[in-house]
């Protein structure tokens, strides 16, 4: 069966820079899969080349086996893409807005689903209001709702949750991860890690254009130390726990752990050096932490 | 199924009807007040043909030229509104054919091109009333010539980055071209040089194979006028089809 997606030796340049360079990735059909890096890695770069608004130097893209330049209605007609800058047509209502963009897609008498598309996103209120009178979350919404509007098996959020209030965020969560749950592939990138680790199978991370990290999300986060603990203590850290001090705070030192048994080497060794801990608290391993690591390590 | 096409030349022709008033009535009173101060200035001095009043030569001249004018705004101004504010992505993610983009802009330049044409043909019968003595050769130049207007809004639509070059193609290629074209007057009223340099200019042949569609009479013969509109619709649709297939300035 074809991959979701399948990028395979990608390149774009702009000028002089490399906005992506040489990316091979595939996501299998069902997956929930996060990219994610800095600002100008080249993730938005890489969706607009799946989506066909930039063209590739060289290499080739696939949606569920159909080729984005060759087949590329074939491949559109599977792809629904939510932008990252806040775009919308003045002109129209959101139901006009969203009657029209099922009917690009050759839809007629999709009345029933933009109906449900509005109830979850909850937009249904606002139906008949021009675009222009909506908040910015609002427009985000319409966004969100013009991208599912065809029912695309594969879906693609670039940063859809930037700038809306938790209650929409979760609102769109609960009804992507429906999606997905019923089959739809979905392909995220979100400045929000936690937004990726809670919901992200598999990850990739990018920088200057090329994948410096592709990983479940299991192995990613096994790949750093598994928690840290913080402690504020009566005395100077022992010189035998300073490899393991990853920050400092006046009294209050974070320790990075490689397991919980770890945990009780360390209060040893304070002990031992006559410490007390005043106050402790443990922090599992999450992925800025891994981020932070692998887009720094570069 | 709805094709892409059917949505997208629908949108375009609901986007005009929405702000009508600027789009159809605006140009309508445009050209009424060209022929009221045209006409009360010039009725009694020009007779261009024989036995016409001034006012009923000049009523298809200004109606085929707010059909032309209009024709490109449509297409150039929505598409460099939609590129600009941005919203031209939902069109470019959408699996519509490059015939099928090209089709539902031109033709919704047809349809306001022809209504603003109507409505000042229907305004200015309080002037005058021109004879309609070839109605198909009325249609036939009205609709070829929007479309070829229509084509080449697109291109200057798709070319402009800003208002400003915008208003630049209009003002020094249309609005020239335009009024260089026997809208006011026939050709053969003008110096030689003149005669000669206005034969280069495709809107002429439009103005004049128009006017013959109402009169019977025109400067050139209304068939090679046909020709030389339909090869220059021909010309631009290639052009405008081949810009949308290599996505010059709508795909990075």
């Amino acid at each position: 069966m074809a991959f979701a997606v399948e990028v395979c030796q990608v390149s774009k340049r702009f000028g002089s820079l490399q906005a992506v360079d040489n990316v091979d990735l595939t996501i299998e059909a069902g997956e929930f899969f996060g990219l994610l890096g800095p600002n100008g890695a080249g993730k938005t770069t890489l969706i607009n080349l799946l989506a066909g608004l930039a063209r590739p130097d060289s290499g080739k893209l696939s949606i569920l086996g159909h080729d984005v330049v060759d087949h590329y209605r074939d491949s559109r007609r599977l792809l629904g893409v939510v932008p990252q800058e806040l775009v919308f047509d003045p002109f129209f209502t959101v139901r006009e807005s969203l009657r029209l963009q099922s009917g690009y897609f050759g839809l007629r008498c999709n009345d029933a689903w933009i109906d449900e598309v509005m109830h979850h996103l909850d937009l249904t209120d606002k139906a008949d209001t021009n675009m222009r009178r909506l908040s910015g979350g609002m427009k985000r919404r319409v966004l969100v709702a013009q991208a599912l509007v065809h029912k695309p098996p594969v879906i693609v959020l670039d940063e859809p949750t930037a700038g809306v209030d938790v209650e929409l965020r979760q609102g769109l969560w609960r009804f992507i991860q429906r999606l997905n749950s019923e089959g739809h592939t979905v392909l995220l990138t979100t400045h929000y890690l936690e937004e990726a680790e809670a919901l992200c199978n598999r990850v990739a991370m990018l920088k200057r254009g090329k994948i410096v990290a592709l990983d479940t999300m299991k192995n990613l986060l096994g790949s750093v130390a598994t928690c840290r603990v913080q402690l504020r203590l009566s005395g100077a850290l022992p010189a035998v726990l300073l490899p393991q001090l990853v920050e400092q705070s006046g009294d209050s030192h974070t320790l990075a752990l490689e397991s919980y048994p770890a945990l009780e080497s360390v209060l040893a060794q304070l002990r031992e050096a006559n410490v007390s801990v005043l106050e402790m608290s443990l922090q599992q391993a999450d992925l800025e932490e891994v981020f932070l690591q692998v887009v720094g390590r570069e | 199924m709805k094709s892409s096409f059917a949505t997208l030349f629908y949108k375009e022709v609901l986007r005009v009807w929405k702000v009508a008033f600027q789009t159809l009535l605006a140009p309508i009173l445009t050209a009424l007040l060209y022929l009221l101060i045209f006409s009360h200035v010039l009725e009694q001095h020009v007779e261009v043909y024989p036995g016409v009043r001034y006012t009923a030569f000049l009523i298809p001249g200004l109606v085929m030229m707010s059909v032309l004018q209009n024709a490109f705004a449509n297409s150039s101004s929505s598409l460099i509104q939609s590129k600009i504010t941005g919203n031209i992505v939902f069109v470019l993610l959408a699996p519509i054919a490059y015939g099928e983009f090209f089709a539902a802009y031109v033709l919704a330049s047809v349809v306001r091109g022809l209504a603003v044409g109507a409505g000042v043909y229907l305004a200015a019968l309080g002037f005058a009333a021109p004879p309609m003595l070839h109605p198909l050769w009325i249609v036939l130049f009205a609709v070829l010539g929007s479309a070829f207007l229509g084509a080449m809004g697109m291109v200057a639509g798709i070319w402009a980055e800003k208002f400003d070059q915008l208003a630049g193609f209009q003002n020094f290629i249309i609005m020239p071209l335009t009024f260089l074209s026997g809208v006011f007057y026939s050709i053969h009223s003008l110096p030689e040089f003149w005669q000669g340099l206005s034969r280069f200019n495709p809107f002429f042949y439009m103005i004049d194979g128009f006017r013959y569609g109402f009169f019977g009479v025109s400067d050139i013969s209304p068939w090679f006028s046909l020709a030389v509109v339909g090869v220059c619709f021909a010309a631009m649709a290639a052009f405008t089809l081949a810009m949308l297939r290599s996505g010059y300035k709508l795909r990075l």
